[in-house]
């Protein structure tokens, strides 16, 4: 278990690195941040004096070295528009992030598995077909359309749900706030979440209903049906189990792609996370805000993949996570 | 009344390219504690004939017609709960491969307890000390130790033994073994045979047994059936066939055994090969192999005739 942890924090921190090169080089071609900063009236002179004041005229090696000192203690750089630390803008916009994707989360684990394994043990019956059918469509629709299908149904015209903003909240711990606890937040992230997840839930569906097929056509789900086993535990038990394990690993990175997911969910409905902070951090050139947004969303993914690798492990017996069947 | 018996036994496959017969016209009974051995080689219909049985011939293949009466009782019409009640509990299965076979990621415990929880109303605790019990049967040291562990985690020939105890579990009448030494090695597959042998006889179970061996088949069971493309053609007492086989196939079969070669020589082949399910020729479906054939052979298909225990399709049968 040890040796694992470290493996995989190893394997973590190298990620990080380049991640952190790859969105640091970024900086040196988004632009002038002098010109965000001080606006026009100001004199070239002033400008290159500020300019090396700042370090942006050091050599990349060593502005690079700066920001990573830096970002080991916290300090992603401050943001020219907010100034205040990168890092403190993002950490106020993430709660709204988590709550959207943890919505779309539950939408998806909802309805994936159940229509997933229907469709596997099924694949003739009509609602098979249907949501197969609806899978295709679903991938191919961008999640903006979806959005502003959702909007004008469910808050134009029938008026039963907010379009816009996070709703109420509450305060956990005195530092995260959520929606997730309040009715008002529930409804508000309705339609935000089932726009998120409706991306990600027909890849869902339809990974679970491949992975499941071909396990059900296994040698031990033969020899399950052959001991006699009632159908419910050959289907939950010997073949959902191991259809468990690939969709684990796939559907881990596909959760953390979600968040990539959330910058147009989040304009869309005004979502105040930091997805919709990034979009306006371009347009305005906030570029220590960029490179924090950058490698917060970076440090969850590599999150999100240890903990998938960790649960596979569970799921898995191959996998020898805790030294439990050593003696043999 | 035998304790199984099989008539007129016709297994379909429907494919896009049309239906495939895998097998026709299958008809024997076994007897209680009796052990027959099923030889042919690959594709003549022997696994399908065997998973028909339980009604769990894979998809899209199905029991087009026939009967299949188990101790008095109709059951190629049984419904589902019937046959599952049948399945794992009074006629039990063994697989080819040992390695496929056992699920990997649930515990020897689980799907030992987990069979017999299926067939009888118990205690895990008491599912547990009759599956330590059938692990000893089989000769496998330190049960209860092997109970904790995974699949993976143990060889081929101990897996293999596991399925045999997952077999005797509930004490079934009649065990189908489908090439069960297939995919171990030799000296093990002596062993694994051994004891089927030995437990068929402790237990008094009939014995289905599948093989493309008759070296195998000589050695553990009393009578045998010989299939090609998807029919008998030659069925009798096993020692009998193979000492005077009738068929012409069936003599290729046991003029390939290696005993029945000098040593050095090259092995007996029967030339060709089985023709393909979906083109099978008119007459006799060995005509185009056989060194015997006739006009009648091309035109009319031989039907199995029966002498008291031993019959054959062939028009021109060899005696002596
Ligand atoms: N899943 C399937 N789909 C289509 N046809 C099948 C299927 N399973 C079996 N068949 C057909 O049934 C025939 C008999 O197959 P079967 O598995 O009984 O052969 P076998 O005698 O057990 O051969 P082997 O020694 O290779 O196991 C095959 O030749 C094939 O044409
Ligand atoms: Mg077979």
């Amino acid at each position: 278990m040890i040796a694992f942890l470290v493996r995989r924090l190893v394997q973590a921190a190298v990620v990080m690195l380049v991640i952190s090169v790859l969105s640091f080089s970024i900086q040196n071609h988004l632009g002038d941040p002098l010109r965000e900063l001080v606006g026009q009236s100001v004199s070239e002179e002033i400008r290159d004096a500020l300019r090396t004041e700042m370090g942006l005229n050091d050599p990349f090696l060593v502005q690079y070295w700066r920001f990573l000192g830096n970002a080991v203690k916290g300090d992603l750089g401050t943001s020219y528009f907010f100034k205040r630390p990168a890092l403190e803008v993002i950490m106020d916009k993430l709660p709204a992030t988590i709550d959207l994707v943890m919505g779309a989360t539950f939408w998806i684990l909802v309805f994936s598995i159940p229509v997933g394994a229907f469709a596997a043990i099924n694949p003739k019956h009509w609602f098979s077909r249907l949501s197969m059918g609806f899978s295709i469509v679903g991938i191919s629709i961008p999640v903006f359309l979806t959005a502003i299908f959702l909007i004008y149904v469910f808050a134009v015209e029938l008026g039963w749900l907010p379009s816009y903003g996070r709703g109420d909240t509450v305060t956990l711990f005195g530092v995260w706030t959520t929606s997730l606890l309040t009715g008002d937040g529930l409804r508000h992230l309705l339609l935000p979440s089932i726009s998120l997840a409706s991306v990600i839930l027909p890849l869902f569906v339809r990974m679970i209903r491949s992975e499941m097929m071909e396990v059900l056509e296994t040698e031990y789900v033969k020899f399950a049906w052959a001991k006699g086993l009632p159908r419910q535990r050959v289907w939950m038990v010997h073949a959902f189990k191991n259809t468990l394990l690939p969709v684990v690993t796939v559907g881990g990175v596909q959760i953390g792609i979600m968040v990539a997911y959330t910058i147009l969910t989040e304009t869309v409905f005004q979502w105040p996370g930091m997805g919709f902070m990034f979009l306006e951090a371009i347009n305005r050139v906030d570029t220590p805000l960029i490179v924090a947004y950058l490698i917060v969303v970076g440090l969850i993914f590599v999150i999100t993949n240890t903990v998938v690798d960790i649960v596979y492990g569970l799921v898995n017996p191959m996998v020898k996570l805790v030294g439990k069947h050593d003696e043999q | 009344m035998a304790l199984l018996s099989i008539r007129n036994l016709e297994v379909v496959f429907p494919l896009r390219t049309g239906t495939i017969p895998a097998i026709q016209d299958v008809s024997y009974d076994l007897e209680e504690g009796e052990r027959i051995g099923i030889v042919g080689e690959s594709g003549a219909g022997k696994s399908v004939s065997a998973f028909a049985i339980l009604n769990l011939v894979s998809q899209p293949g199905y029991l087009s017609s026939g009967s299949i009466v188990f101790e008095g009782q109709e059951i190629s019409n049984a419904d589902d709960e019937t046959m599952r009640r049948i399945r794992g509990n009074k006629i039990s299965m063994i697989f080819q491969d040992p390695m496929m076979t056992l699920n990997p990621v649930l515990t020897i415990s689980t799907q030992m307890e987990e069979t017999l929880l299926a067939h009888t109303r118990m205690t895990r605790e008491a599912a547990r000390s009759i599956a330590i019990e059938k692990l000893r049967a089989v000769q496998i040291p330190s049960p209860e130790k092997r109970l904790e562990q995974y699949p993976h985690e143990l060889s081929g020939g101990m897996r293999q033994r596991i399925v045999i105890a997952i077999s005797l579990l509930t004490d079934p009448r009649i065990i189908i073994a489908d090439e069960p030494t297939t995919a171990l090695d030799v000296t093990i597959q002596a062993e694994i045979l051994e004891l089927l042998l030995a437990l068929c006889n402790d237990y008094r179970m009939g014995l289905i047994l599948i093989t493309h061996d008759l070296g195998v088949v000589s050695q553990i069971s009393q009578r045998i059936l010989v299939m090609y493309a998807g029919r008998i053609i030659e069925q009798g007492n096993t020692r009998e066939v193979i000492a005077s086989p009738a068929h012409p196939y069936t003599r290729g079969l046991v003029g390939a055994l290696p005993e029945m070669t000098r040593p050095g020589r090259r092995l007996n082949q029967i030339p060709g090969t089985m023709p393909s399910l979906q083109s099978i020729p008119t007459g006799c479906p060995f005509h185009d192999r056989c060194s015997h054939v006739t006009d009648l052979c091309r035109s009319h298909r031989p039907d199995l005739v029966s002498g008291s225990r031993r019959a054959v399709a062939c028009h021109h049968p060899l005696t002596g």
